[in-house]
């Protein structure tokens, strides 16, 4: 699928980010499940260990992850030093917000200030209902009124989406897989191995010894890759909501152009955002740590590389799609 | 035995027809809403303009025209309002139009242009026509989305015989077509003051 000056609509790309993230994750249930089964079928000697073991890892993730969902926003927006804002302070942000929850019928998310020059913005909030956006002023100070609509559409397109919760649910499935991967090698460390091959050949059936000790192979297997490509996954889905955010930004301003310069902008800004850490990266409109940005490429990358969104962008006019070099001009700054 | 069975999918017939029922009624009301929405943002802009033209009376001595086509037209506004959806649409297209003659005519004004209530006045009257313009593209949303769903199987078996009928996309005003010209009528500079 090149993007080589092809057209395409905005529906397009949106029904096929929304199809790719939601394979995602159906590969990570299926993970899940195959992986639950055989450790706890290694761990108890019998199938309903495998079950079992799926299910209280999934009941010890959610748990986990409910304190996230609830309070998560609280201490993301702490943590960031975001400031609310107050509409006399900047009413042209306040404008375009309420322009935008117009077009994208929700209700009016909070709005916060960071008082950083690196141009950035990021959206939390388990439901429209309950949602918070933060803009950096080097964000207002950056960008004109048209690349800002496009990057608070962006942002309102992740609150509309249900994107934070999609990643919650994402994060509550690789937490589970990680944590049996955990308890599992910690079992097999302590010795785990063989207490489960005597009881099974302690039942009297003589294929059960192997069968056991095959699937216990397989278990440690699955128990190191697992995790892996179970957190590959989840950077795969960040990826795809991300372009999904940009294509439903076009959805609600009908305009590419000013979400296409802001992206070329920010891209080629050289400020660091001094609030934002490991923890927080995924939150942002672009990656905030300026080396992973860079490498954005790779498969564990938060965001997809700020070249290739935009031309993303440029195949909903049909325009060529450009490289890393013509930032700066597509940029308005040279 | 087979009496279960009949009223059985009888039971899931009569529950589907409830639902897509349901489900068209709720987007027929989400229209009509989606248009009142639009007059919430319609009438925003009548209270903002004579403000705006008391900003700018002062300055522009010369430019009695053009103010007074943008008084006149929102008062044509204001009453069409009563008077039905393709006269409004008409009217507000005209008040469109004389409003850009406005501000395309204050570029000439470098004192009115850096003038804090007239900036104030242009960014409001720019955040409304946003606020118009996706209030009339979340309506053509809506219509679209209540379109589809009475042409589609298995509703449209439903739809027609119940008296669900298409619904019209609310098309740009006619003038948005036109470039609008500036008359600035007049021969002698504009003042310093």
């Amino acid at each position: 699928m090149s993007a080589a000056s092809q057209v395409q609509t905005f529906h397009a790309q949106i029904a096929a980010n929304r199809r790719r993230s939601l394979l995602l994750v159906v590969l990570v249930i299926g993970l899940l499940a195959v992986f639950g089964f055989v450790v706890g079928y290694a761990m108890s000697g019998v199938p309903e260990g495998g079950y079992v073991a799926t299910a209280i890892a999934v009941v010890i993730a959610l748990f986990m992850t409910s304190v996230s969902y609830f309070a998560g926003d609280s201490v993301v927006l702490a943590a960031s030093q975001a400031k609310p804002l107050r509409p006399e302070d900047a009413p042209q942000l306040a404008n375009i917000v309420r322009e935008l929850t117009i077009a994208a019928n929700i209700p009016p998310p909070k709005v916060y200030l960071i008082d950083d020059t690196a141009p950035n913005a990021f959206a939390t909030g388990r439901s429209p209902r309950h949602a918070s956006i933060a803009v950096t002023t080097g964000l207002l100070q950056k960008l004109d009124r048209e690349e800002l609509q496009g990057v608070i559409a962006h942002e309102l397109a992740h609150v509309r989406n249900l994107d934070i919760r999609f990643a919650l649910l994402v994060g509550v499935l690789v937490g589970s897989i990680v944590l049996l991967a955990d308890f599992f090698l910690r079992w097999t460390w302590w010795g785990g191995g063989m207490r489960g091959g005597s009881r099974s050949s302690g039942r009297g059936k003589d294929g059960g010894g192997a069968l056991i000790i095959i699937l216990f192979i397989i278990a440690l297997v699955l128990a190191i890759l697992a995790p892996i490509v179970a957190r590959m996954v989840q950077m795969a889905v960040s990826r795809q909501r991300e372009y999904l955010a940009d294509a439903s930004s076009v959805e609600l301003t009908r305009n590419p152009y000013g979400l296409e310069r802001a992206l070329a902008k920010i891209g080629t800004d050289k400020e660091v955002l001094e609030v934002a850490n490991r923890a927080t990266q995924h939150l942002y409109f672009v990656n905030p740590i300026k080396k992973f940005e860079a490498r954005a490429s790779n498969l564990m990358s938060t965001h997809p590389p700020i070249v290739e969104r935009i031309n993303r962008l440029r195949a909903l006019t049909g325009n060529a799609p450009v490289d890393t070099g013509a930032l700066t001009a597509l940029a308005g700054l040279d | 035995m087979e009496l279960i069975i009949i009223l059985a999918v009888v039971g899931v017939i009569v529950l589907g027809l409830v639902l897509i029922y349901n489900s068209l009624v709720q987007r027929r009301l989400r229209i009509d809403e989606a248009f009142a929405q639009i007059e919430v943002q319609l009438k925003r802009r009548w209270d903002l303009i004579p403000n705006l033209v008391n900003a700018v009376k002062g300055y522009m001595g010369f430019e009695q025209s053009v103010l007074q086509n943008v008084t006149e037209a929102r008062a044509n506004a204001v009453a069409a309002g009563a008077k039905g959806p393709q006269e409004q649409a008409a009217a507000e297209g005209m008040l469109t139009g004389a409003l850009r003659s406005l501000f395309a005519v204050v570029e000439n004004y470098p004192e009115l242009k850096a003038n804090q209530n007239v900036l104030e006045l242009q960014e409001q009257l720019t955040t409304t026509e946003n606020q118009i313009g996706f209030a009339r593209q979340h309506y053509n949303a809506t219509v679209l989305e209540y379109n589809t769903s009475i042409a589609t199987f298995p509703n449209l078996l439903v739809a027609g015989p119940l008296g669900f009928r298409p619904r019209e996309f609310f098309d740009a005003e006619p003038e948005a077509a036109q470039v609008p010209t500036v008359d600035l009528g007049m021969s002698s500079p504009p003042p310093t003051s």
